[in-house]
């Protein structure tokens, strides 16, 4: 009997994952497995010794700790401190990203040079750089100290709230330095809007400023979603994070190691997926009630 | 001869819409002028202090423009960061990672958006979910694992990741690469099929000529963000081989054990010269490549095209 041809679909599959082979190893070996056994060893006592490492299964004891010891309460204190962060930093950038994204998007000369200015901190901003700007009181305007605005804010707010306050107006600078991918995003946004629909809305007796809040912003609805996502994962894994570097100091911490590190490596990424789900859903309920009006 | 009406007037002022006006057009140049100096601060701020001596950094009537160009600070960073040697070992653990993930996923981007697969959707899903996962939660075990390979503390650590294409946001990069190659016309792959071509040299004779953008694009990303990376590095490469980012994370340290015994005590126009001296080689890629990187972002598919 004459051998059957493969189906075209049977064989195009057999050489895409020619392609992706070196990828598909790598996926397995260095983040599928590591993902299960990151699991296991949150579950695990692990000790280090000359021989290598030791595992034993313990259930939940490294969970139990985080929520019993110091050294766990430091860390969700850090957690803590970063959501607060989210929710004033998220608004700042995506206000000031849509800000500049329209601005930018007007018909003027110089158009290219400006876009380079405001996506440059995006080349240059490591943890280390933006820690010794912050250091050296270079990331904040003089204005807001020489106020004394920090004064200000320690003596109104709780103890809790102050500190990530006062820090994000220390720091005012260089959390707008997290816009700069965000503002190309809604430039783009912006110029996929129809000219025609302004049009429309002029000949309609609309100005500037409803045009601008009738036709404008509800066409970003989707893009507001899809940088705040992006601002909240870029904020979550930049180096200098706290609740990130609880983690990586804690592998060779004495008293707690590989096991009690990647159980709070999986607490923060449960936290971080309820922070973007709660948004997900404000998101959805926000949108479907405007479409309802 | 001219007629001034008060229309025309108007108009040349405020124009018909906000922005053909003067004054609309003036008040977005001014602002955008204004936001970008505040935006520019920092930066603006290191590049003067860094040229200060001693003298002009207490003198509190020298704000923004020192009284003479002074480059000792520069000289003291050079040799604190030991310049040249961790020059050379950041740019090897920059541009070969980068030069690797950007082979790598641009296969895997170019399978996705050329061939019909099964289970597509999973090996989507999987790609979207190594980009939400922060890398912390595998990072541990990929600590051990290198470790019985015997590659910790070499330059290794950072670039096997990458070759296997789960280097740094490896993720983008292959949707950058599928969005890209899934815009070329199709009809140029089956002229080269009818041709007698097979998968591959239709690939490297048609697909990657017609996405040198992407490439460059991929590249340029990849190169920044591993060049900004610390967190995984300080882990993986740890104390022995430091890179230029790492030597200015624990840049008092290493200055005491270089400068230590000499007169000069640390301040902050030297940490300032540190920083430039760290950021010089990016800044330098995008002031030449500027345009690359703007439009890259058009072309991750971000953006919903």
């Amino acid at each position: 009997m004459r051998k059957k041809p493969l189906k075209r679909k049977t064989r195009e599959t057999i050489v895409a994952w020619t392609f992706m082979s070196i990828w598909a190893v790598g996926f397995l070996a260095f983040t599928m497995i590591p993902i299960f056994t990151s699991l296991y060893y949150s579950l695990s006592d692990v000790i280090l010794s000359g021989e290598g490492i030791i595992v034993t299964f313990n259930g939940f004891d490294n969970y139990a700790q985080v929520f019993s010891s110091a050294e766990g309460f430091n860390f969700l204190r850090s957690v803590l401190d970063f959501g607060i962060e989210i929710l004033f930093k998220v608004p700042i950038i995506t206000v000031f990203a849509i800000i500049i994204a329209v601005l930018l998007n007007q018909k003027i000369k110089g158009r290219g040079f400006f876009r380079a200015i405001y996506f440059l901190p995006v080349i240059i901003a490591s943890g280390p750089v933006i820690n010794q700007l912050i250091n050296q009181g270079a990331a904040t305007i003089p204005i807001v100290e020489e106020l004394g605005f920090i004064q200000m804010i320690n003596d109104t707010f709780s103890e809790g709230l102050a500190r990530p306050i006062a820090n994000i107006f220390s720091e005012l600078i260089v959390i707008l330095w997290f816009s700069g991918v965000q503002i190309l995003l809604f430039i783009a946004a912006l110029q996929k809007i129809d000219k025609a629909t302004y049009e429309a809305a002029m000949i309609d007796g609309a100005g500037v400023w409803e045009s601008f809040w009738k036709i404008t912003i509800p066409s970003l609805t989707n893009m507001v979603l899809v940088s705040v996502v992006f601002t909240i994962i870029n904020l979550a894994t930049f180096s200098e994070n706290e609740a990130i570097q609880h983690i990586k100091n804690n592998m060779f911490a004495l008293e707690t190691g590989f096991g009690f590190s990647s159980a709070i490596a999986w607490l923060y990424f449960v936290v971080l997926a309820v922070i973007l789900g709660v948004f997900f859903l404000l998101f959805r309920l926000f949108t479907k009630d405007r479409g309802r009006r | 001869m001219k007629k001034f009406s008060k229309t025309k007037v108007r108009h040349f002022l405020v124009g018909k819409s906000f922005n053909d006006g003067f004054i609309g057009k003036m008040s977005v140049y001014l602002l955008l002028i204004i936001i970008g100096f505040i935006y520019l601060f920092p930066l603006i701020k290191m590049f003067a202090y860094s040229i200060k001596d001693l003298e002009d950094l207490v003198n509190p009537t020298v704000q923004w423009i020192p009284t003479k160009l002074y480059f000792e600070n520069y000289r003291i960073s050079f040799v604190v960061l030991n310049y040249g040697y961790t020059l050379l070992f950041s740019l090897l653990v920059t541009l070969v990672p980068a030069l690797l993930q950007t082979i790598t996923t641009s296969l895997v981007g170019y399978a996705l958006a050329k061939f019909k697969i099964r289970l597509k959707v999973v090996v989507f899903g999987v790609i979207l979910l190594t980009y939400l996962l922060p890398v912390q939660v595998y990072m541990i075990p990929r600590y051990v694992l290198f470790d019985n390979f015997g590659i910790l503390e070499t330059a290794w650590a950072i670039i096997l990741p990458a070759i296997f294409g789960q280097g740094l946001s490896s993720a983008i990069f292959i949707l950058i690469f599928y969005q890209f190659f899934r815009m070329q016309p199709k009809a140029l792959d089956e002229s080269a099929e009818i041709d007698g071509a097979n998968a591959f040299q239709t690939f490297m004779k048609i697909g990657v000529p017609l996405a040198i953008p992407a490439y460059l694009t991929a590249f340029l990303f990849s190169f920044v963000w591993y060049w900004n990376e610390t967190y995984i590095s300080s882990l993986f490469i740890g104390s022995d081989l430091y890179t230029l980012q790492l030597k200015l994370f624990n840049f008092t340290s290493q200055f005491n054990m270089t400068q230590g015994l000499s007169q000069q005590a640390l301040n902050e126009a030297i940490r300032y010269s540190a920083t430039i001296l760290i950021i010089l080689p990016v800044l330098v890629v995008y002031i030449i490549m500027q345009k690359w990187f703007v439009e890259g972002i058009d072309r991750t598919g971000l953006t919903g095209e």
